[in-house]
């Protein structure tokens, strides 16, 4: 009788360890980020140090911009509260170790997306929410209109560590123009070199100079040349290794882009629950398990699109109304001539 | 054997946990960057570059090796310390010994100059020269000439360029004049010591290295012709100077207040120097009949000199390390170019971090060497 009895301890004590495993691979699952990100009970967010339109701080300390709301839709999904992101201005030649060491989680730093970035430094690219291009910014009185009349010995002033230096020399050396690279490692010391006269020009993504023309002493003194020196598609960066994490950053740029294309908008997401749509439903959380794969309730996306809006009302609530880029041009839904086009969910 | 372990028991227990700890940190680093998917290596310093850097003391562009933009920033950084350092010591010195004067002008304005420079971070001094000087500075095109060859403009200082003919010829005169000099140095301290006798030792100095270089323009067929920067127009409102010597208003400005926060250092050890000779020491160099220039350069200054360098090599140190600060203003050193541009272009943040750190190890070891056996040179040997 005794006999048996251990045995069946040991049997119990084996189904217990056995229910323990897996239960603990279930929540392993779930991601390290994400279960130390619900632990701390904010987002770890990487962002500039201040752009205008993407991210940018105002007096108040306040975060606004297309990249910080990346952040924040991530926030209101997994945290349930858009404003739970603790974020962290990152110079250009920061950015890149900050995510990898683990100092920051996400990093939405309008970063270009390259195959070297991908692919060599344990980064990975979970899409675009910014497709940019790089420009030049002249002064007006200087009667450049464009890139074509720039003469030898023009001096170019820039940041470090971005894509920004190389393109700069392909385009100069494949037109066989000698030129002076001045690079900075801050966004205003490039800009405020610039404006004093040292360079006759300052290049950068397009949206860059748009947002840093505002900054100028007199930004009606300067324009940015029509050219278009190369592709820069913006977006926000994830560690390698943590596809759960991954996954839920990529659809929560997703869900924004795609909740504008079926018209849900942070005011009328709450009345999409009852449309006749099974797609504005799954958006809305009204059908399917959505969030189910991610280790997220079911209503991760209703709360994106409540607290941060959807891709156009970020767009335009930071950098068509700011007057940085009135027009959308390429970040336009496909729908309506754009190129803004992502996966349903489903 | 029980003594012998008490006494090196600490020794091995300290050596041990260093090992540990610098052990653990390795391994770990290895893990994480396993796990994550980063490779370790040095292979990147021969991969192509491809950035261009704005100024470079050898040929060097995108098409080179990352190795040698590592080169090009640490030629940067030793260029702008080596300027510091000489400019810093040459106003250190002037300042020090202002300091001591007994003019009350002279002396209050060396005070309120070294309270004033070393009292503001460095970091301010630099972007005070570089933003705030800058802006006040004329664009090319409204540039006064000075001395009607060279221009100080917002783009960076143009002076006219040196053609020699020849040049070797040149360089060989002054090389005989130096041994020359030597020698004639040698022979006057032997004729000193032996026959009493004194020697014009700086006058004949200083008529050699005249005299053997003017020698090689008239008949070693050395020339020099000077290239003088002419304004050229890049578009209506935007101008440069071409042909001359171009030199950045980012390297002028970090000499600058490296040089200006440096000297104030400088000038306090000369000070402290002087005055650590004992005034018995000059009233006894006098009561010989020593003339007050024989009393400085004999009795004063040898024994100044060694209160003096060993406070003066940390500063030559903190000099070179603090030129680091360049990145803030766009000059290319090494942090800029290699720590700076070429870590984020390869992501070789460990391999990168350590280069850098193990360069200014050697460069701040290199200078305490090059000091310290100075140092000894001028110490007193004990007869």
């Amino acid at each position: 009788m005794f006999k048996y009895l251990k045995q069946l301890t040991s049997l119990v004590a084996m189904v217990a360890v056995l229910f323990t495993f897996t239960t603990e691979s279930m929540a392993a699952k779930k991601s390290k980020t994400l279960k130390n990100t619900q632990k701390k009970g904010f987002v770890r967010c990487g962002v500039s140090q201040g752009l205008p339109g993407f991210s940018n701080a105002d007096a108040a300390g306040n975060w606004t911009g297309v990249d910080v709301d990346v952040c924040r839709a991530v926030a209101a999904a997994v945290l349930g509260d858009a404003n739970k992101v603790k974020f962290t201005p990152l110079s250009a030649k920061e950015r890149f170790t900050a995510l990898t060491s683990g100092e920051i989680d996400i990093l939405s730093r309008n970063t270009t997306w390259t195959l070297s970035r991908d692919a060599d430094i344990g980064l990975t690219f979970v899409g675009v929410n910014f497709y940019d291009g790089q420009g030049f910014m002249v002064r007006k009185s200087s009667g450049i209109t464009s890139t074509s009349q720039f003469k030898n010995g023009i001096s170019a002033c820039t940041n470090i560590g971005t894509t920004t230096e190389l393109n700069m020399r392909d385009f100069f050396n494949s037109r066989g123009i000698s030129y002076e690279p001045v690079a900075f490692e801050k966004a205003d010391e490039v800009v405020a070199a610039y404006d004093a006269g040292r360079c006759d020009t300052y290049t950068t993504d397009k949206s860059g100079l748009a947002a840093q023309r505002t900054k100028m002493k007199n930004p009606d003194e300067h324009i940015v040349l029509p050219e278009t020196i190369s592709k820069e598609p913006l977006g926000p960066v994830v560690r390698q290794g943590d596809s759960v994490w991954e996954d839920i950053v990529r659809w929560s740029l997703n869900t924004m882009i795609e909740a504008e294309e079926y018209g849900i908008t942070s005011a009328n997401a709450d009345s999409m629950k009852t449309s006749d749509n099974p797609q504005i439903k799954r958006l809305v959380g009204a059908e399917g398990e959505m969030g189910a794969a991610f280790g997220l309730d079911n209503e991760w996306n209703l709360r994106i699109i409540k607290q941060v809006g959807n891709y156009g009302e970020s767009y335009k609530r930071n950098i068509a109304d700011t007057g940085i880029l009135p027009d959308r041009g390429p970040n336009e839904l496909w729908t309506k001539g754009g190129i803004l086009y992502v996966p349903p969910s489903r | 054997m029980n003594f012998k372990l008490k006494d090196i028991g600490p020794q091995l227990m300290t050596v041990l946990a260093v090992v540990l700890v610098f052990g653990f940190f390795t391994y770990n680093a290895q893990v994480n960057m396993e796990n994550r998917g980063i490779d370790f290596g040095y292979g990147f310093l021969s991969q192509e570059s491809s950035f261009d850097v704005q100024f470079s003391l050898i040929e060097y562009d995108g098409s080179h090796s990352y190795f040698r933009a590592y080169l090009v920033g640490l030629l940067n950084t030793i260029l702008v310390s080596v300027i510091g350092i000489i400019l810093a010591t040459i106003l250190g010195v002037i300042v020090g010994i202002a300091r001591l004067s007994p003019n009350y002008l002279i002396n209050k304005f060396a005070a309120f100059y070294v309270e004033f420079f070393r009292n503001i971070p460095l970091l301010l001094q630099i972007f005070f020269w570089y933003f705030a000087a800058l802006r006040a500075l004329p664009l090319p095109q409204d540039a006064d000439a000075m001395f009607g060859i060279a221009f100080l403009t917002i783009k960076g200082l143009y002076v006219p360029a040196f053609i020699w003919q020849n040049f070797n010829i040149f360089f060989y005169s002054i090389i005989a004049a130096i041994i020359a000099i030597t020698v004639i140095r040698i022979q006057a301290k032997k004729l000193q010591e032996t026959q009493g006798k004194q020697t014009p030792v700086l006058l004949i100095s200083i008529g050699l290295i005249l005299i053997l270089p003017l020698l090689s323009f008239l008949i070693g067929g050395v020339r020099l012709s000077f290239e003088v920067p002419v304004l050229k127009q890049l578009a209506t409102t935007s101008f440069i100077y071409e042909g001359g010597v171009s030199l950045p208003p980012e390297l002028i400005a970090l000499a600058l207040s490296l040089s200006l926060y440096t000297a104030t250092f400088i000038a306090e050890c000369v000070r402290a120097g002087i005055q650590g000779v004992g005034k018995g020491q000059k009233e006894a160099a006098a009561s010989i009949g020593l003339t007050p220039n024989q009393v400085l350069k004999l009795v004063v200054m040898p024994q100044a000199l060694r209160i003096i360098i060993p406070p003066t090599t940390n500063q030559y140190l903190n000099l070179t390390k603090n030129s680091s600060l360049a990145a803030a203003i766009a000059y290319p050193d090494l942090v800029l170019v290699f720590a700076g541009t070429a870590l984020m272009q390869t992501g070789k943040a460990i391999e990168i971090v350590s280069i850098t750190m193990f360069t200014y190890l050697s460069l701040s070891i290199s200078i305490s060497i090059l000091m310290n056996w100075y140092n000894k040179k001028i110490a007193i040997t004990e007869k």
